[in-house]
């Protein structure tokens, strides 16, 4: 029978009988006839309660909705959860782990947010595009506060729900003003990228930048590739410790993109996700980005401050756009407050208060500075000790010096999909199936065992 | 310096209701009155923080063991949890029976934006009725997740209420099968809400063509005082076992407006299909933002599940309510004292924050120019901006206005 249950509300009818059982008892109540209304039948009570239950019985409108499958990162999470194994290592998400592999709140965090409790400070609505002492110390911290750019009041800076919510404001803002303009995205690049343009409708393409071969950067391809795009593209880098490969150009290299951005009037697009997570200093982990302001490109900068901050769940970012003039940025900006508005109106608070905070007291801000050293030398450390057990484990002869050379949060192992899914399913590691690893989520105590995997993985699966 | 490859992008105009706010910053003039965005201030005129908002606030800094970590895409689940009991009644078959997906979201906005563009990708009827007048921003927020937008006659300016038959005309004659949005109380800009025999009628019709009801459930407890009276309409519909969406929000009725604490709940026919959808509100999020943020329903979930915070959470919310609406009778009586013509019993009728006092623009502007009070053009006004201070000046605008401006 297609037609669903009725429910009715009153506590007196057991809700596990069956549709007619119920309507049996009703009619003790009051009287129940069957009549037809436009085509369709429909059972008709008299009210016991005070409402009177006309419903039309049919099936669900959303019947033929199929289940989406997990994502390909945070499902990764989701999986590991549900393992019982006492090996298990989770090495999926990008989110930094103690060495006990505990989660971490950063002290000045903690210190920032007993603050915010003792000033008492209010919950109103924020402006659409954000706290502006945050706005401020936001492109402060990513040009540098003497930059011309700044200086010359030519960024407009929206917050955004951090990394995700800054590049879907900046996608809104190329379909809108910039039809039929394309996205080039590395190959590989972060999974969600893709999602974000597709749904913000801007079309994109490839260009290669992971060699296989070296485990390295296809520089040429790189270029070639970015050469051969039309006039006008907008051209995705990740400022750095390029996410998933930790692949990151050198600065020379990064001086020659710059040159065939401009050549071709590209438009340059920043995802920086990892200032200061990378090498651990700050300002050197802006150097991409400030050598092509430098050069007085306009750009597109997507800023986040889960990992540096460790805020992840307070999702909080920010969309700089740098322009030629501060007229032209100022009109930049109001055009993202407007698709900001119908998105989610304005931004959350509490991240936001965070970040400036820190960012604006200098005893907080060194201390941050400190606790990113401990965070990024921890993950060099381990990306040390995990090229040591490969290299002292596996006598096949291969260079595992690529684990080194990579920067950042992740590792692009070389593994491929059958490898990885023999790392999950055999020795319980969890990954991404592109072959990245997290080396947030390593411990030193757990680098030998996963060297075991990573070898046993490499040589006896295909 | 090279032209701009932005020089096609021209300034887009302030947001009409967020704008007042901006152009009522720029004023200098002591008496300023700032009667536009809902906000809720104090008789002191001051925004407020409930002491319950800040006893769970003290607490989860007091928790050492709380960490930052991502929530997943759906959000803070004992939030979820929570919040579909609170509008649905915890007893409600539908949660019962597992019937229900609830994702956290932005707020209100948050909430609508992500079960339009859902409802645009996969529900068969792409267009949504919405009352006439509405809140500003919901024409834009379901245009750009891709639906139609129509209207349904809702106010009437002949009486300052509700245009029932029009109404139902309109929803009669709608698409089968159509969305429409519903205000589930305190409707915003006009407080003019329905009956309760009104709402059964209106469930009523909607059923017949299958018309699908997207509520937007911004005030619940604040209108009324009383949390379970604010969500009757909803609980109708939801207890005739058929499907409806339902945005909500805590921006006002738990103060929480800038950490953007909402929810979206899809009642589906069975719990089958409620994992489904959920799975598909899932594609829509993680594109936009990956997943909510934490700080806000974290905060709901703690004053949700204890029973202290919650009871002294209901006599803060309902002091809100009772202040706003003493706020009605006070800006009333001043009227009729003035003689200022007109019948502005409306005033008292309507509920929830907003009046729609039946001004016209020209008169507004005069109010703005001559008197600096600061509300939409529509002549909307915030009851939760007014105190027993500032009444009287409002009551001297009107009466000037309605004498000396047509």
């Amino acid at each position: 029978m297609a037609s669903a249950i009725l429910s009715l509300t009153s506590a007196s009818i057991a809700t596990s009988r069956p549709l007619l059982d119920n309507l049996k008892v009703n009619s003790k109540f009051g009287s129940s006839s069957q009549t037809t209304f436009l085509g369709k039948d429909y059972i008709k009570t008299k009210s016991f309660t005070r409402t009177n239950m006309t419903v039309a019985v049919e099936v669900s409108r959303f019947n033929d909705i199929t289940m989406a499958p997990p994502d390909p990162i945070l499902g990764v999470s989701e999986a590991f959860k549900a393992d019982d194994h006492e090996m298990k290592l989770n090495l999926g998400v990008g989110a930094y782990r103690t060495e006990d592999l505990q989660p971490y709140v950063l002290n000045v965090v903690k210190k920032a947010e007993n603050l915010m409790l003792e000033r008492g400070d209010n919950k109103e609505y924020l402006p659409i595009e954000g706290l502006a002492a945050f706005n401020k110390v936001t492109a402060e911290l990513l040009f540098g506060a003497d930059n011309a750019v700044i200086q010359e009041q030519r960024v407009a800076t929206v917050q955004g729900l951090s990394g995700t919510g800054s590049l879907r404001l900046a996608a809104a803002l190329i379909e809108r003003y910039f039809p039929g303009s394309k996205v080039l995205i590395s190959s590989p690049t972060w999974g969600n990228h893709k999602n974000i343009f597709n749904d913000a409708g801007v079309p994109w393409s490839e260009y290669r930048y992971y060699d296989p071969k070296t485990v390295g950067l296809d520089f040429d391809g790189m270029i070639a590739d970015i050469k051969a795009a039309p006039e006008g593209t907008f051209v995705l880098l990740h400022g750095c410790a390029h996410n998933p490969t930790g692949i990151d150009p050198t600065p020379e290299q990064w001086e020659r993109i710059a040159d065939v951005i401009q050549e071709k009037s590209h438009i340059p697009f920043f995802d920086v996700a990892y200032q200061g997570f990378a090498s651990g200093s700050l300002d050197k982990d802006a150097s991409s980005v400030r050598l092509f302001a430098a050069r007085g490109m306009e750009l597109l900068i997507a800023q986040s401050y889960s990992k540096n901050l460790g805020l992840y769940a307070e999702r909080i970012g920010a969309i700089n756009v740098v322009c030629s003039s501060s007229e032209v940025a100022k009109r930049v900006k109001s055009q993202l407050k407007r698709i900001a508005r119908p998105m989610y109106s304005n931004p959350p608070i509490h991240g936001a208060r965070i970040v400036a905070n820190v960012v604006g007291n200098s005893d907080l801000f060194n201390e941050w500075k400190e606790e990113m050293e401990l965070m990024a030398g921890r993950i060099m450390s381990v990306r040390k000790k995990l090229y040591d057990s490969l290299s002292a484990k596996d006598n096949s002869g291969k260079d595992w010096s690529f684990i080194l050379k990579q920067i950042g949060m992740f590792s692009f192992t070389g593994l491929n999909k059958a490898q990885t899914e023999n790392m999950t399913s055999k020795w319980h590691v969890y990954m991404t199936k592109d072959g990245r690893i997290s080396l947030a989520g390593l411990s030193s105590a757990k680098c030998e065992y996963l060297a075991d995997a990573i070898i046993d993985s490499f040589h006896n699966v295909s | 310096m090279s032209d701009s490859v932005f020089s096609n992008v021209v300034q887009a105009p302030e947001d009409p209701i967020l704008g007042v706010t901006v152009a009522y910053n720029k004023d200098q003039n002591p008496v300023k009155l700032n009667l536009g965005v809902g906000a809720y201030r104090t008789e002191e005129g001051k925004p407020l923080v409930l002491n319950v908002v800040r006893k769970a606030e003290q607490m989860l800094v007091n928790d050492h063991s709380r960490v930052k970590e991502y929530l997943p895409i759906t959000g803070l689940a004992d939030f979820n949890k929570l919040s579909a009991k609170l509008i649905f009644g915890a007893n409600s078959l539908a949660i019962v029976e597992n019937r229900v997906t609830t994702v956290q979201c932005l707020s209100g906005t948050g909430s609508l934006r992500v079960g339009a563009e859902f409802l645009a990708r996969h529900y068969h009827v792409k267009t949504i009725y919405i009352p006439l007048p509405t809140w500003g921003n919901h024409i834009k927020v379901f245009t750009l997740a891709g639906l139609s937008v129509k209207t349904y006659r809702y106010y009437d300016p002949s009486t300052r209420g509700l245009d029932f038959s029009g109404l139902l005309e309109d929803l009669g004659s709608a698409q089968s099968g159509a969305i429409v949005l519903l205000h589930a109380c305190a409707h915003n800009p006009t407080g003019v809400d329905p009956t309760s025999d009104q709402w059964e009628q209106i469930r009523q019709l909607m059923r017949s063509k299958e018309l699908l009801p997207f509520f937007d459930s911004a005030y619940q407890g604040f209108a009324s005082g009383n949390l379970d009276a604010d969500a009757e309409s909803v609980r109708m519909f939801v207890a005739d076992g058929g499907e409806c969406l339902a945005a909500q929000s805590y921006a006002k009725n738990m103060g929480l407006y800038g950490e953007r604490v909402g929810a979206l709940s899809i009642v589906c026919k069975s719990a089958d299909i409620a994992a489904r959808v959920e799975s598909q509100l899932k594609l829509v999020i993680r594109p936009m933002y990956s997943n909510p943020p934490i700080h806000g329903p974290s905060i709901v979930a703690v004053i949700l599940k204890d029973g202290d915070l919650y009871r002294e959470w209901t006599v803060e919310l309902k002091a809100m309510a009772d202040r706003i609406i003493s706020m009605r009778q006070q800006l009333f009586d001043a009227l009729q004292a003035r003689g200022t013509p007109g019948d502005w019993s409306h005033i008292v009728k309507q509920i929830g924050m907003f009046t729609f006092t039946g001004l016209n623009t020209n008169q507004v502007a005069f109010m703005t120019t001559e008197y600096h009070i600061y509300m939409t053009s529509d002549g909307r006004i915030s009851m939760a901006g007014l105190s027993s201070t500032t009444v009287p000046h409002l009551a001297d605008a009107i009466h000037a206005a309605v004498t000396n401006v047509a």
